[in-house]
């Protein structure tokens, strides 16, 4: 543009056809972000991972729930897990649970509330330290997962999870998910839904939450500065768990 | 056995007992048996409470195993002539009862047909990791100790092989307190005094089941045991029960002055039911003091001895059950100042009631312990020939 | 002696001669093949190999999280479950249990992953 300004101060006789360049130009830099766009849209969610694609550390995923959003006498984000997982819904205390509403009364002050307790997907994972086969394992972009082909079933993991997360299970499964397999003799926990996220999806619980309105759980990539969730636990006090035990966890919670 | 001719009744007696073994052997194929093919739903266990009555069995059998070495690593490394002639009677019951334990441990896994991978995939932070070589090389390592035993050309490696096996079983026993310590979240095992609890621990066990064996050995052979050497053995089994004692208290009392640890203390000591009943009445009556009554009160026979032994691993598996099942049955602090509640049992004290196929796979491992112990000291020279050692003593 | 050497013999070559002879004889089970059409590899090499191609495809997919790869066993089951029971198993013509029930190896995939093709909402009306 400036371009037009000099060539005005200099010479009329000598200005080129700018309407063609003006739409040449335009026209291409719109072309460029078509082009760009949709997989600018795909890199907020999943960072240009196809479902090809090797994970890599770039990303971290995480959760930050907000404890003052989450609903007491609510269950959507537990319902929209067991369904996405191919879980019963819990009636035995050998039936596996992913996802849990945990209510909670101050000892002091005697105030109620709820929140989902799911795997908490640490940095230092106290599971992955003492599984004897690697079968606990954290992948490079922050899920820590149960690789149920080496899994032997010694339920190590369980006693060392400090948030009750992981589930054996006890009795023989049929009709599973083909997204999620899981079988008799494994432990198995929240996988942060990898099997969406590897496909540039959310979580179901997350989903679920905000389909409900509640809008208590942010699922998002935790490396990202730009992502809504780095944004809002700039600006928002949230805390993790058993900050105590140092072991830096992916979910984080808001308002507790 | 015995150097005696095998008479016709020794024989058959020999057949029934071992017969009895494998009956309870097959009891125990059954359990498992049945957790394999439907899964421990069948079990008492639950989400809440993953280890049971099988790693009860379990890791008395482990910790007696290395324990009862320690009969003959007093004589080997610390030089004392009875010990030393104990030592392949030893040997051949730590071979057994770790068998006996490390079959339970196997069989009771979720998936048992992966051992496989867990002798091939290898995570260098995991105490079950360490313990596939730990386990393998105590067997390798008592079958060693038992050649330069009982092989008079080998005799002079056997100092060395001694000091190895003992070293290799301090190892072991500390690791497998430190399969507990490492739970740092688990009010009921994160501490450093566990490692030294067990082998304590392991030493008045092993003690124990080595006195039980030796009388029936006796018994078997119709001698007695020179009362010298009995009385030094059972001074010493009175001296590790005492150690025990010490250490489970040293643990309970610097427990109890940890504010965010009074709960799960009164729970186990006062407040938990049947895990106070098992732990006073179990472990510290019937287990310790009992027994060191029936050690040191004037008067103490041969029959004192076996029944103080017996009531020692009594008390073993009370203690086992509270420090296993009752470290799981009290609730997480993951909400610390708050009180909480779930369908995932957060709060609440877990509930285990132990099931037949458990207790049959238990008991299973009892019994792979006795038969080998049975066929050992009945094909190998395992009975201690104290004779030669008191004669020597006293022309000393 | 000279008589029992050439007994054994004959008996021997009788043996290995049958054995040989069966081998000419296709034996493995007749199975339904699901969707059929063209393999991913070729039957005779996966035949061989199929373990070894699904191990290698769990380690990437577990660890790595590629999906949608060639051997995805989710892939397989989708092609080749029957069309009349929409599974893998369930009969000795079924296509991974009729060769894992004749070959007598035990079948440790389908504990954990299902043994039925997805059906769409759409199919299932």
């Amino acid at each position: 543009m400036s371009d037009i300004q000099h060539d005005t101060k200099t010479s009329i006789k000598m200005q080129p056809n700018l309407d063609r360049r003006d739409f040449l130009s335009k026209s291409s830099i719109g072309l460029a972000g078509l082009t760009i766009a949709p997989g600018l849209m795909l890199f907020d969610m999943a960072h240009g991972k196809a479902p090809g694609d090797e994970v890599s550390n770039k990303v971290r995923w995480g959760m930050l729930i907000d404890n003052n959003q989450c609903e007491s006498g609510c269950n959507d984000c537990v319902t929209a897990c067991n369904t996405e997982n191919g879980l019963a819904t819990p009636t035995k205390p050998t039936d596996a649970q992913w996802i849990r509403k945990v209510q909670l009364k101050d000892n002091l002050t005697h105030k109620v509330s709820s929140l989902p307790m799911m795997c908490q997907h640490c940095e230092h994972p106290p599971c992955v330290d003492v599984c004897p086969t690697q079968a606990s394992f954290k992948r490079a972009d922050g899920i820590v997962l149960v690789d149920k082909h080496i899994c032997i079933g010694c339920r190590y993991c369980v006693m060392a999870c400090p948030y009750q997360a992981r589930s054996f299970v006890h009795e023989v499964l049929t009709d599973q998910k083909t997204e999620v397999p899981r079988g008799k003799g494994t432990v198995e926990s929240c996988t942060l839904c990898v099997h969406r996220i590897d496909k540039g999806e959310t979580t179901a619980c997350a989903e679920a939450c905000s389909k409900a309105g509640h809008n208590a759980i942010l699922f998002g990539d935790l490396n990202d500065p730009e992502s809504a969730i780095s944004k809002r636990i700039r600006s928002v006090t949230s805390t993790q768990i058993r900050s105590d035990l140092g072991l830096n966890t992916g979910v984080r919670y808001e308002g507790i | 056995m015995s150097s005696a001719s095998l008479s016709r009744n020794e024989s058959r007696n020999f057949y029934i007992l071992a017969a009895l073994g494998v009956f309870v052997v097959f009891l125990g194929y059954l359990g498992m048996h049945q957790m394999e093919e439907h899964g421990h739903i069948v079990s008492g266990m639950n989400n809440q409470i993953v280890w049971g009555l099988p790693h009860v069995f379990a890791i008395f059998m482990i910790v007696a195993a290395s324990g009862v070495l320690n009969v003959g690593s007093i004589g080997t490394v610390f030089g004392q002539a009875p010990y030393k002639i104990r030592t392949p009677l030893a040997a051949v019951i730590a071979v057994g009862l770790l068998s006996g334990g490390l079959a339970v441990l196997m069989l009771d896994l979720g998936r048992p047909d992966r051992i496989i991978v867990a002798a091939t995939h290898f995570n260098p932070t995991s105490v079950f990791a360490w313990n596939i070589f730990l386990y393998s090389g105590f067997f390798g390592l008592a079958i060693v100790y038992l050649w330069t035993s009982m092989e008079k050309r080998m005799y002079v490696w056997s100092k060395p092989a001694g000091f190895a096996m003992f070293a290799w079983r301090v190892i072991l026993t500390s690791g497998t307190g430190l399969i507990f310590a490492f739970l740092v979240v688990r009010q009921a095992y994160a501490s450093a005094l566990l490692p030294p609890m067990f082998i304590v621990l392991s030493f008045a066990w092993g003690m124990a089941v080595f006195l039980l064996v030796q009388a029936a050995m006796f018994a078997w052979n119709c001698k007695t045991i020179d009362p010298a050497i009995l009385r030094r053995m059972k001074n010493l089994l009175g001296l590790f029960v005492i150690s025990s004692l010490y250490l489970v208290a040293a643990y309970h009392m610097t427990n109890l002055y940890f504010a965010k640890q009074t709960g799960f203390e009164l729970f186990i000591l006062r407040d938990g039911g049947i895990y106070p009943q098992l732990f006073w009445g179990g472990y510290v009556i019937l287990g310790s003091l009992v027994p060191l009554a029936l050690l040191y009160l004037p008067g103490v026979g041969n029959k004192s001895v076996v029944a103080a032994s017996a009531l020692v691993i009594v008390g073993s598996f009370a203690l086992l059950y509270v420090f296993i099942i009752g470290g799981q049955a009290y609730p997480l602090s993951i909400f610390p100042g708050h009180e909480v509640s779930s369908s995932f049992g957060d709060g609440a004290i877990g509930k285990y009631v132990p099931s037949l196929p458990e207790l049959l796979l238990g008991s299973g491992g009892l019994a792979i312990a006795y038969l080998i112990t049975l066929i050992g000291t009945r094909v190998l020279n395992t009975m201690p020939q104290d004779v030669t050692v008191v004669a020597a003593k006293n022309d000393a | 002696m000279k008589m029992g050497i050439r007994l054994t013999a004959v008996i021997l070559s009788l043996l290995v001669s049958t054995a040989l002879f069966a081998a000419d004889k296709p034996q493995s089970p007749r199975l339904d093949i699901g969707k059929g059409g063209q393999c991913v590899e070729d039957p005779k090499l996966m035949r061989k190999i199929h373990m070894d191609r699904l191990k290698h495809q769990r380690d990437e997919t577990m660890h790595k999280g590629i999906r949608g790869q060639k051997h995805s066993l989710a892939d397989c089951v989708e092609c080749h479950a029957s069309t009349k029971t929409n599974s893998v198993l369930g009969s000795n013509e079924a296509f991974c249990q009729g060769c894992h029930t004749y070959a007598a190896v035990k079948l440790d995939c389908f504990e954990c992953h299902t043994s039925k093709r997805k059906v769409t909402a759409e199919a299932r009306k």
